[in-house]
Parts: C-alpha cells; sequence; structure tokens
C-alpha cells in the first residue's frame, strides 16, 4: 500500500452492505477502496445470515427497514441473474397454531399491504397442507408470502466483491481499521495496521463494529447492541421437509424461529435471538438448540435432531432504536454512516448500496457513468452444467473430472477456480464451492483442498488457516 | 456418453471391494471392474500403519498396508480384473447401471450384469454431537489426523483431548504421542471403552495416558484455534453433572465417536436400509433387497476387524459372480431373523435357509454368563461374556437350525446361561 493513495471513497467493511455499496459505485468513474479487517469478504455477520430475501410485511409501515426491503426484494432477480448466484422465490409461510392469532396474520397482511408487498393472502386447510404437506395439522391458517425468496449470503457477498474488483474497486483485506482522523481540506485518512489510506469520501458499514468506527470521529450518536442467532442445517436427504421459508408468528423483537429450504437444497432451522456483550461471541450452545427443536416441531414435527450436519452462530448488528440508521454524519461532510443493520438486511443492502449512492451525491460527489462498467459476473458453475457440458470440459481441462470433494461433488477445476476468484482460506474454498460443507464436514477431502491451495497460492501447508488469523490448520511437520 | 459392460462392477477398492473381485474372478465372471475414487488400491488400510490385522484370516501380526498388499498384488495378476482409481460413482440405480467420472475419460456409463457395493464408511462430525461453543481450527475427525500424520507428514497439534475411545481414537492417541504431541486425555461418555480392549492396553495404558469413562466434552473454547475443552462427569442417563466441569487448555481434539456406513448410493438404487447397522439389509450371500445388487463390509454394517470386512467380501463376490453368470439360484422361501434379547445389530437379517450362514451380531449391554439363542440353536462361546464393542461372529449350518419349511421368521437372542 503506498502511503499517495488517495481514494474517491472508501468503504469500511465488506459485508453484504460494503460489497453492494463498492459494486453499485463501480459503475461509476471513482477511484475506490473495500477495507476488511478479515481474511475475505463477508466472514464478518453475512457469512452467517440465515439467507432469506424478505418481502417487507414484517415491517412498520414508514421505516427505513420497510422501504429498504420490499425495494430491495424486487432487485433480486436482475442482481443474482449478474452476479450468476442462485436465487429463488419460493414464498413463505406465516403459520398461526392458535385461532387467536389469526388475527395477528390479518394485521400482518394488512401492514403487508401497506408496505406494497404484493401478492399476500391468507390459506387455510387444503390449499395450505398441499403445498406443504409436513406442515402439523394444528396449523389454523397461514399467510402466503410469495415474493419471499433464498439466497446463499455468502456467495452474494463474494460474486458481489468479485464483481466490484473487476469493474476496479479495491479490495483489501487483513485491513483493519485502527483511527479515521480529517484533514483541513476534507480528506478523511484511515489509519490501518497496514498503512495510511486517505478517501474524499468514507463509508461506514462496519457492521458490528460501525459505532467503533463512527466513535474515532468523534461521533456518538448510536451504539450497536450484538445480538446472537444460532443457526442449524439438516442433510440434504431431508431437504424434502418444507419447499417454503415457514414462519411463526412473530414476536416482538424478532421474525421468530424459521424453517428455511435454503437454495443449496438443504433445511436450516433458526435463528435464537439473544442480546449479548462480546462482538466475537460466535458459541453455540445446547439451550439454543434445544429451543430452536421444541418450537420448529410444533410446527414441522418430522424434524429430527439427527438430521442435523453442521451448525453454526452469527451476531446481528442491532441497533438501540431498530430502525436502519443510513445518514451522513452531521459533524463532518462526507461521511456517511451506515449501521444497524439486521434483518431485513440482507434484502435491502440493493436499495442500501442506491440509497447511500444518492446521499454521497447530496455530499458532492460527482457519479458518471463509465462505459466499461460490467455488471455480468460469470465463472463456471460445473454443478449446473449438463452431462454433456461436463464432458466436454473435462476434455478441455482434466481437472474438472477429478472429484475432491465427494459429499457435495465438487472438483479440482472449481476449487482452482475459487482461488483465482479470490479463496485463500479454506473456509472462503467452501463458502465459494461448497467443499467440505457436506455430511462428512471435509473429512476426506480437506488434505485435498489443502494441496490443491498449496499448488495454486504458492504457500506451505502450515500456512494455510480455516478463516485467516492464526486459525492454521496444521502444527508443522512430523518428526 | 461412453458406455461399458462388465459382468461384475464392485464400487470401492478397499478391503471388502478387493476380496470380492477376487472372489468374483476365482468364481469365473468375465469382466470384474473395480472403481474407487481413490488415487491407490486399499482404501482406508494405507494410513493404518498399526498392526494388528489378519491375525484371523492369515494368523500373522501384520500392519494395514501390509494386509492390503496381499490383495493388491493378487489383483494384479488377474487380467480380468480391471481396475479404475481416481473415478467417482455419480449414480447407480436398479438395473445396475452406474454412471462414474474421472479426469482421463469424462462420465461414462456402466451396465453390469450384477453390483457390488463396498464403499466402506465416514466418520461422525462433531456436528452430528451438537457440542456447543465456537468453531476453530483444530478439531479433526481421528481418521482424518491419521491421514495428515501417516500419509501427509504433518502433525495436527501439540496439546490434544481425544473424544471417543473407537479404535482409531485409542491408535492415534498412541500416534501423536509418539510424534511428540501431549495426549491430556480420552474422554469416553460410556462406562467401557468402544475399542478393543488390545488397543486400550497398548495405546493408552502403556503410553500412561488418562482414560476418563463417563465424561464428555461439554464445551469449546477458542475464537482462531482451539483453546480449550470443557470436560464433564456425565450420569446414567449420559448428562453432564453439574459442578464436576473442568477446563483442559488443549490445541487440538481428535474425534473417535463413531463410524457411519456410506449409503447415500445404495439409497439411489432404492436399496432397504437397516437403521440398527445404518447398511443394506443383506441375506447370507450378501445379497440386498434389489436383486443383483451385493454388499458388503463396513458398507453394510462397522466391522471390528479388517478379516471379517475380507470374508463378507468373499461371499459378495462369489455370488455376484454366480448372479452375473447365470447361476446364483434365488431362494424358495425366505427367513426373516428379528432381533431378540440384547441385540443391537445382526448381519444378515434375512436368511434363505441353504448351506451355511455367518452372523455378525452386536449386543447392547455388556453381559456375562450367557449363550447366544437362534431359533431351536444354541450357541457358546469358550468365553460366555458380551460386550458392545466386540462383534460375536458365528457360523451356523442351516442342518443344525432343523427348521420347518413354513417358518418365516426366528429370533436370535442373548439368553443368561
Amino acid at each position: 500500500m503506498k502511503k499517495t493513495d488517495i481514494f474517491d471513497v472508501i468503504i469500511i467493511g465488506a459485508g453484504v452492505v460494503g460489497s453492494c455499496i463498492a459494486r453499485f459505485l463501480s459503475r461509476y468513474k471513482l477511484n475506490i477502496a473495500l477495507v476488511e479487517k478479515e481474511a475475505e469478504v463477508g466472514f464478518g455477520t453475512s457469512k452467517a445470515n440465515s439467507g432469506v430475501i424478505h418481502a417487507g410485511f414484517h415491517d412498520r409501515p414508514g421505516t427505513l427497514k420497510a422501504n429498504l426491503c420490499v425495494t430491495g426484494n424486487s432487485m433480486f432477480d436482475k442482481l443474482c441473474e449478474e452476479l450468476n448466484v442462485p436465487f429463488k422465490r419460493c414464498g413463505a409461510l406465516v403459520v398461526a397454531l392458535e385461532n387467536k392469532e389469526l388475527k395477528i396474520l390479518e394485521k400482518l397482511k394488512a401492514q403487508g399491504e401497506k408496505n406494497k408487498v404484493p401478492g399476500l393472502k391468507i390459506i387455510r386447510d387444503d390449499d395450505l397442507f398441499q403445498i406443504e404437506p409436513n406442515l402439523t395439522r394444528r396449523v389454523k391458517a397461514a399467510l402466503y408470502s410469495p415474493t419471499v425468496g433464498v439466497v446463499s449470503p455468502y456467495e452474494l457477498t463474494m460474486a458481489l466483491a468479485e464483481n466490484a474488483k473487476q469493474n476496479g474497486v479495491r479490495i483489501l483485506l487483513d485491513t483493519e481499521v485502527k483511527d479515521v482522523t480529517f484533514q483541513d481540506n476534507g480528506a478523511k485518512v484511515v489509519k490501518t495496521q497496514k498503512g495510511v489510506l486517505f478517501a474524499k469520501y468514507l463509508v461506514n458499514a462496519a457492521g458490528l463494529f460501525a459505532d467503533e468506527i463512527a466513535r474515532m470521529t468523534g461521533d456518538n450518536g448510536f451504539t450497536i447492541v450484538p445480538r446472537k442467532g444460532e443457526e442449524y442445517i439438516l442433510d440434504k436427504k431431508r431437504k424434502e421437509l418444507v419447499k417454503h421459508v415457514i414462519f411463526p408468528i412473530p414476536q416482538r423483537q424478532t421474525k421468530g424461529v424459521l424453517i428455511i429450504p435454503t437454495v443449496d437444497g438443504n433445511i436450516m432451522i433458526g435463528p435464537t435471538s439473544q442480546v449479548i456483550d462480546d462482538k466475537f461471541d460466535l458459541n453455540t450452545t445446547g439451550k439454543g438448540l434445544q429451543m430452536i427443536l421444541e418450537k420448529v416441531r410444533k410446527i414441522v414435527p418430522a424434524i429430527n435432531d439427527r438430521d442435523i450436519i453442521a451448525s453454526f452462530a452469527g451476531l446481528r448488528a442491532s441497533s438501540e432504536g431498530g430502525d436502519f440508521i443510513i445518514q451522513p454524519s452531521a459533524k463532518i461532510r462526507g461521511f456517511i454512516n451506515i449501521a444497524g443493520i439486521d434483518s431485513p438486511g440482507l434484502t435491502a443492502a440493493p436499495a442500501i448500496a442506491m440509497m447511500v449512492a444518492e446521499i454521497l451525491k447530496g455530499e458532492g460527489l460527482k457519479l458518471v457513468q463509465k462505459d466499461s462498467y460490467q455488471p455480468s459476473y460469470r465463472w463456471i458453475k460445473f454443478r449446473e452444467l449438463s452431462p454433456e457440458q461436463k464432458e466436454e470440459l473435462i476434455k478441455k481441462d482434466k481437472r474438472y473430472g477429478n472429484v475432491v470433494c465427494r459429499c457435495e461433488n465438487v472438483t479440482e477445476g472449481e476449487i482452482v477456480d475459487a482461488i483465482k476468484r479470490g479463496a485463500r482460506t479454506l473456509d472462503g474454498i467452501k463458502f465459494r464451492t461448497r467443499a467440505g460443507m457436506g455430511r462428512c464436514q471435509g473429512g476426506f477431502c480437506t488434505p485435498r483442498i489443502m494441496r490443491i491451495m498449496m499448488n495454486e497460492l504458492n504457500i506451505p501447508l502450515e500456512k494455510i488457516t480455516k478463516r485467516g488469523r492464526k486459525s492454521n490448520i496444521l502444527w508443522g511437520k512430523t518428526k | 456418453m461412453r458406455e461399458i459392460k462388465a459382468d461384475v462392477a464392485i464400487i470401492g477398492a478397499g478391503p471388502a471391494g478387493l476380496a470380492a473381485a477376487l472372489s468374483a474372478e476365482r468364481e469365473g465372471a468375465g469382466e470384474v471392474l473395480v472403481l474407487d475414487r481413490g488415487e491407490e488400491l486399499g482404501g482406508i488400510l494405507p494410513q493404518c500403519i498399526h498392526n494388528g490385522f489378519g491375525l484371523h484370516r492369515f494368523k500373522e501380526d501384520l500392519t494395514g498396508p501390509e494386509y492390503a498388499q496381499r490383495f493388491i498384488d493378487e489383483v494384479k495378476t488377474k487380467r480380468k480384473i480391471d481396475v479404475k482409481l481416481k473415478t467417482i460413482v455419480l449414480e447407480i440405480n436398479q438395473n445396475k447401471e452406474v454412471l462414474a467420472t474421472n479426469s482421463e475419460e469424462g462420465i461414462f456409463k456402466i451396465r453390469a450384469n450384477s453390483l457390488v457395493l463396498a464403499m466402506g464408511c465416514r466418520e461422525k462430525t462433531r456436528e452430528m454431537l451438537h457440542i456447543p461453543g465456537s468453531r476453530p481450527a483444530g478439531i479433526f475427525t481421528a481418521g482424518l489426523a491419521q491421514q495428515w500424520v501417516n500419509l501427509e507428514g504433518y502433525l495436527p497439534g501439540r496439546e490434544v483431548v481425544i473424544l471417543g475411545s473407537g479404535d482409531v481414537g485409542l491408535i492415534m492417541a498412541r500416534r501423536l504421542t509418539l510424534e511428540g504431541a501431549e495426549v491430556k486425555a480420552v474422554v469416553e461418555i460410556m462406562p467401557y471403552p468402544g475399542g478393543l480392549t488390545r488397543n486400550v492396553v497398548q495405546c493408552l495404558q502403556d503410553f500412561d495416558i488418562p482414560l476418563l469413562l463417563e465424561h464428555t466434552i461439554t464445551f469449546i473454547h477458542g475464537k482462531d484455534r482451539l483453546e480449550a475443552v470443557s470436560v464433564a462427569k456425565v450420569n446414567s442417563k449420559k448428562e453432564p453433572i453439574p459442578g464436576t466441569e473442568k477446563i483442559i487448555p488443549c490445541d487440538t481434539l481428535l474425534l473417535s465417536v463413531g463410524l457411519i456406513p456410506e449409503n447415500e448410493l445404495s439409497s439411489l438404487a432404492g436399496i432397504e436400509i437397516d437403521p440398527s447397522t445404518g447398511g443394506p439389509v443383506v441375506d447370507e450371500r450378501m445379497q440386498t433387497s434389489v436383486e443383483g445388487i451385493f454388499a458388503c463390509g463396513n458398507v453394510v454394517q462397522i466391522n471390528d476387524l479388517v478379516d471379517y470386512v475380507s470374508q463378507q467380501g468373499e461371499v459378495a463376490g462369489k455370488n455376484a459372480a454366480l448372479y452375473a453368470l447365470g447361476k446364483l439360484e434365488q431362494p424358495k422361501g425366505v427367513i426373516n431373523l428379528k432381533k431378540g434379547r440384547n441385540i443391537r445389530s445382526l448381519v444378515p437379517q434375512i436368511i434363505s435357509a441353504q448351506g451355511k450362514v455367518s452372523f455378525f451380531i452386536r449386543v447392547k449391554n455388556p453381559e456375562q454368563k450367557v449363550k447366544l439363542v437362534l431359533g431351536k440353536s444354541i450357541f457358546q462361546q469358550k468365553n460366555p461374556i458380551v460386550k458392545p464393542n466386540q462383534m460375536i461372529t458365528w457360523e451356523v449350518p442351516f442342518e443344525d437350525l432343523r427348521l420347518n419349511d413354513d417358518v418365516k421368521e426366528l429370533e436370535v437372542s442373548i439368553r443368561k446361561l
């Protein structure tokens, strides 16, 4: 990093929001940097997102959440098509188990309609059980929402950042912002552990740490309250359990514990919702699992904890007020805070990016389209090819015939592609290719993946990490 | 798509598949095709460099690679056995068609007269135990750690705790100690060890490695790399007892908590799976519920000894060859075996009452002074003790059963002497 680097815009935080902003701004003639403290993009809160693209009936009319969620939802088909990311509008059902909850369904429907959510209707009996046969017959009725979808949050974040990079954005990983100061000429000085960066405009999309970045500038206007969510993933053999995202009647703070047919073909159950103090606490708990199982079994009794193949926890970067905070700093011109982006943040992210561009324009940034902007991002998706296409590809490049991960059928060719796209860690490979994500959880393929990484990245095996920092897999050579 | 024909196609070139291939060839099968995703023959055996293999079969104490080599050498002399390595099977179906792929040939189809499933097993993961805590680097299944140390030449870590006292975990406790790591404890939830007694003695006691019976891991600590595990004593319901928890600092956790037969392919062909073994329901000829598809080794049930795996492989291979040649008589009637007192699992699950049958049985609870009972037939071991971690083998000639033709079901049980 050269000391003389001056960027038009620096975005702090390469989660889905920061990556969306970077990609959106990359259509303009701007010199942009996306700065991330983790080893790869999306390794903070975004990778643990449940991947639901919400319709917008949960949020109070008039809030940023309601508006940006509905707008964001409508952008997903085009966005995912451009980025080559799978997206499925599977629809959702909010289920009422008690007669007294029927009123709440009506309220949600009215709220959704006020927010301009299309296609909401209340269904029951055969209409309901035919489309979702594994629901308990105790369900009295459900609010059906056809526009709810599912996406892979990490695949989306990575594709957004990679496409932004393709369009000229500099991505600085393993780069933690230590301080932000200002010069008299309005330039923002961003001190990182790797050196100093200068920017005319600064966007704070630091998620859990957005309050800390704001405080560096003397802005104490908001505090992030980490709220932990645990999620559990079931084996693909149970993928027929539900076809829609199943919501319970929402609680005051949360949308409740969901049953999600993920875009990758697993069923995911969760999340919990627990306010915590520690921004690094990603522990799953026995209590959390029991609570989730108890709740989802009330709705789909066939769910069995023996089918769980993976679990994780993520931290929502909630604001105290509850709504998104997306605004220019009151004190410093050209400094934008984006904070409190919890659910429906993933859905809203593309709409947030557009809003941020407008705010930047209002702050004086000139947005001039560049001709070279390429919104379409493509790489080979071996698993989606027809047998004939696969054959042809293997003939051209033998590495596509070498299956490395046998649970998810991921080939050497795809792992090499992931490294070329930017994967530097074992989790980075996993999130891009699904290698190691199946039922054996890398029990067979880890050494093979690491050998490919060693050769492609030209680093010794013991330097390879699970997800950056000191998460090395191996201690060293044997005696 | 290119198509290949075979008399007998065998999926998996571990000890089960190799024994099946040799036996099918001996029985006169025309072409025997063995498919394996690995880079060499032998399945998991090449990484099992410890001894204890072949005591039953060869009356010799061999290492894993030595045991495998005896079969590999023989396979290589057989012109009718064709082997495709680095080849993964994508699908199989009831018509005995196999879809496979490798770098050299791309995707191709095999039409076989009979199939032998010998895919082996995989290890249970941390996720299946639902251990709470964080997800740091440094958590390995015991077999993966064995692969790192024995095949790749890398040490996973320096301070190790092992959860589960299955054989692979016990073997790795010794192996890591020899490589200079400190194995701080082997933690076992049951009141008795999971692995063979000889491994408890030779791998733990000889190296003063503590075995904590009736204990489990209740929490995993560490942000980037594993930093510690919480260990607690459990009550009779396997629940941690409050107040007994202690923290053991370590950088590596090995899991040796059980193996699962790999039957994802079997399910594609609609083969019936026995929930108690996790493998296909088979008869004494190792034929599955789909005619012409046979199975053997750890894909059928988890075996204690490779010798048993080879034995089942031979039975499966022989009958697969007979089937392919149109010489295998389908039985007139079958007898379903019912699991009786203190029987956890039983292979075969169906018998057709011809010739003799070799039973492989696991019990639920340890017991002393017992006999095995099958219908009117009684079997007593020299040492009448049964343990869940020790498979019971029992060979019964059918004429001994003195069955009437109308018998449709028999109960197998463990009874007090």
